[in-house]
């Protein structure tokens, strides 16, 4: 619901803002300790699926630390992010059972097809790309998670279909809506 | 409270009763995360759809996994009124749903062709018990997975939970100790210290507050069966906890769990609130526990590192001692334990030291849960009696490797682990002996690989993964990984020099001396075991810049043999996601070693009969054929 495709940078910004805004006030349901810095950076990145700046210098203030120690801890672990994801997230997996399968070469095709790296997001924040250790779905290896889906036993070959299915859809729901609208 | 328990045990088995009793079909689907990734929600939207459509109704009853997971989604059918017992159906996808609801359900034919076997014996149809990935297991720890509804905490009250957390309230702490040191259970996080010992040391401690903990940072790539326990039946983890707790007087528990995991943290949240409802938590036993979320950090599995990070640091381990159980979180006492040491001690608790001694080795009890995946025709979890030997695992269990290729390698206990050639495939698995043989348990990751994989390579990825985790407190860790990897990376890519395998060796034993923690002191294992036993690969990438597996894609050339390949045939060019693949002038194929990505598709693409596309190492040997000029 965040990302709604229709919406404008504008408009996104605007929406950042007001969740920011709801941000700063569940941040006071936590208590002002320390070892509540990691959950309150859980909560925000549920609610934004990134950590913007502001977000950070506000868990900052709150907590009474530096600014540089919220950073320190958020870019140590691998759950964090600090650039907006696509709605698309494309997530490879890299685990040993997917590697020794192939995954790199998969993950390659997906940067050549989207012309982004891995940790990029495509300019229109349609997708983004990152490389994960392991999903846990060792026995349907390679695999890759399209949002919530896990598509099982991947190959670089289809790597082009999915993304085509993904821009097919978006295509026709703009037609619908260029259809739904020229009727009223 | 043994009243209050009692009532709740009633409560328990009537409603097991009501749900044995009942006439009606029932259908078991595996609802853990490996199924739901291979398409249970699906088949059980389809079952309920079909169910409405035809006006029949039968029990749908959402379980854990079982472990199988070549065969996900899996469904058993009970359909007492058709004669047939239990059936055990695998990869049952929507269409199989529907198929089976009209065959099965309302024409009462089980369609004998797609089943796995009954589940009990009988006398009409094989029952899974029959076959090696089943009879050869031993299941103590996961015997309930994939039995009951991990989201319903009367259905583990039912089949006996919680009846040795009641028994542990009413014995005397210091016995509950006696009989976990007795079990001779070795914590089964990876490093195997006797959890007996473990508790003792904080049970002695006076401090007033004590902490105990459940490790499930499970962040071994290619492991999962912590998350299969935690997803399948959560309460027999929570269990555990409370008799540690009441054992060495703890009044606070922490899980923690990677947020990866989101179905767990789902369940488990949800188990904890169904204990405090029926009141097994709270008045029957009083503890609070929390659920803490890892941020994937594969070190916070190390136990000082994960203190480091609830505390709301950087998780970067200290040194020991002092250990946690003398000084841990906010300076108390703190028992780490791993969850499949927690799930085991009901079990132990129930049936006695003794009896849990019968199995396993001399010093290692009990049994091991691997998950055990790659190169094998049926992966999944295997939990066997400790000591079986590795071939037992691979071949008989997992059916060894497909597609008739060779046995190669099996790296066990993740990117701290290492990589046994065939020659150790007789060695038993048990903590004491894998070190001996330069892996080491680890958490139980287990993946085979055949004779396609490079070594080299497998090495470099491992140290890609810890060069990528290490904290970077400890100078060898942080820049001796670094440079391992740049070495080895060199290599797979063919630009290894003279003198880079002692390079490697040296580097490897000072990571080793002067590392603090696990994650350093075993990151060398995997370059030094394979620098042990495929001392040959590593040579020829070097010298000959050839890749034995012929995975290393630098060193690695595709073409296609035109004397095979078919006049006029177009398989190989769509498989292409380069357009590497262009026509010759005798309307044949050719592989533009330029736009190559050596991805391999066309190999796949190319059919049988011809079988014209060829790999080869070194890149040399690959014949140039020259892309026609268009005019």
């Amino acid at each position: 619901m965040l990302w709604e495709r229709d919406l404008t940078q504008e408009d996104l910004n605007k929406v950042e803002q007001k969740l920011l805004s709801e941000i700063e006030n569940n941040i006071k349901e936590y208590e002002k300790s320390r070892g509540n810095l990691i959950p309150i950076l859980q909560m925000i990145q549920e609610k934004l699926k990134y950590l913007p700046k502001d977000s950070i210098e506000m868990v900052a203030k709150y907590l009474e630390i530096n600014t540089c120690e919220v950073y320190g801890v958020a870019t140590f672990y691998n759950q964090f992010r600090f650039n907006p994801p696509g709605n698309h997230p494309i997530k490879v997996c890299l685990g040993t059972a997917c590697h020794v399968k192939g995954a790199d070469i998969i993950l390659e095709n997906f940067e050549r097809k989207l012309e982004i790296l891995e940790g990029e997001t495509t300019p229109d924040r349609e997708f983004s790309i990152d490389r994960v250790a392991c999903v846990g779905c060792c026995a349907l290896a390679p695999v890759t998670m399209i949002g919530d889906t896990v598509q099982s036993h991947m190959a670089p070959s289809k790597v082009e279909g999915l993304i085509l299915r993904f821009k097919i859809e978006k295509e026709m729901q703009e037609r619908e809506k260029a259809k739904n609208e020229t009727a009223i | 409270m043994k009243q209050q328990f009692d009532n709740i045990v009633l409560e328990a088995k009537r409603r097991q009763q009501e749900f044995n009793d009942t006439k009606l079909p029932k259908i078991h689907i595996g609802m853990a995360t490996c199924g739901i990734a291979a398409g249970a929600i699906e088949t059980k939207k389809t079952f309920e759809e079909e169910l409405l459509n035809r006006g029949i109704s039968a029990l749908i009853h959402p379980v854990g996994c079982i472990g199988h997971c070549y065969a996900e989604p899996v469904v058993i059918i009970d359909h007492p009124d058709s004669g047939f017992p239990p059936i055990f159906y695998h990869e049952v996808n929507a269409g199989k749903a529907k198929m089976l609801t009209n065959m099965f359900l309302v024409e009462g034919d089980p369609r004998l062709e797609h089943i796995l076997g009954a589940t009990v014996a009988n006398e009409m149809i094989p029952s899974i018990m029959e076959f090696p990935r089943f009879n050869l297991e031993k299941r103590i720890v996961m015997e309930k997975c994939g039995l009951i509804n991990p989201e319903d905490i009367y259905e583990y009250i039912a089949y006996g939970g919680y009846s040795s957390l009641i028994n542990t309230l009413q014995r005397d702490p210091k016995s509950i100790i006696k009989e976990v040191t007795e079990s001779r259970l070795r914590g089964r996080g990876g490093a195997g210290f006797s959890t007996g010992k473990k508790w003792e040391m904080a049970s002695i401690s006076t401090a007033n507050e004590k902490i105990v903990i459940c490790n499930a940072d499970e962040g071994d790539p290619g492991a999962y069966m912590d998350r299969t326990i935690l997803e399948s039946n959560p309460h027999q983890v929570l269990e555990g906890i409370m008799i540690c707790a009441h054992a060495v007087g703890a009044n606070q528990a922490i899980i923690y769990v990677r947020s990866e995991y989101p179905l767990a943290v789902k369940i488990i949240k949800n188990a904890i609130k169904q204990a405090q409802d029926i009141g097994i938590l709270g008045t029957i036993f009083n503890l609070k526990i929390t659920l803490f979320q890892g941020s994937g950090a594969f070190v916070c599995g190390e136990e000082t590192a994960l203190i480091k990070s609830i505390e709301g640091f950087r998780g970067m381990p200290n040194f020991r001692p002092p250990y946690p159980v003398q000084h841990g979180l906010k300076g108390m006492p703190t028992v780490i334990n791993n969850v499949k040491t927690f799930a085991s001690i009901p079990v132990i608790i129930e049936k006695g030291s003794s009896w849990y001694r019968e199995t396993g080795t001399e010093n290692s009890s009990g049994t091991a849960i691997f998950s055990v995946v790659g190169k094998v025709t049926h992966p999944g979890l295997v939990e066997i009696p400790m000591g079986t030997s590795l071939k037992t695992i691979i071949s008989d269990i997992c059916g060894n490797v497909p597609n008739k290729k060779k046995f190669k390698a099996v790296q066990i206990g993740g990117p701290s682990g290492g990589c046994l050639p065939e020659e150790f495939l007789s060695t038993p698995v048990d903590f004491d002996s894998l070190t001996h043989a330069g892996a080491m348990m680890g958490s139980g990751g287990m993946v085979v690989m055949d004779e396609d994989t490079c070594m080299v390579d497998v090495s470099r990825y491992f140290l890609d993964f810890t060069q990528k985790e290490s904290c970077g407190k400890c100078t060898f860790c942080r820049i001796g990984t670094y440079h391992l990897l740049n070495i080895l990376t060199r290599i797979t890519k063919g630009e290894g020099r003279e003198g880079d395998i002692e390079l490697l060796e040296r580097l490897s034993e000072d990571i080793k001396k002067g590392s603090l923690c696990g994650l350093g002191k075993t990151a060398p294992n995997p370059v030094l075991t394979t620098l042990k036993y495929f001392r040959e690969e590593y040579e020829a990438h070097i010298k000959e810049k050839k890749c034995i597996g012929k995975q290393c894609r630098k060193l690695t050339a595709y073409y296609i043999d035109l004397e095979k390949c078919a006049r006029g045939c177009d398989a190989c060019v769509s498989s292409c996601p380069t357009e590497a693949i262009f026509t010759t002038s005798t309307r044949k194929k050719g592989i533009d070693q330029k736009l190559c990505v050596k991805c391999g598709e066309c190999m796949v693409a190319c059919p049988p009969q011809y079988n014209a596309v060829k790999k080869v190492s070194p890149v040399e040997l690959a014949p140039i054929i020259e892309r026609p000029i268009m005019i």
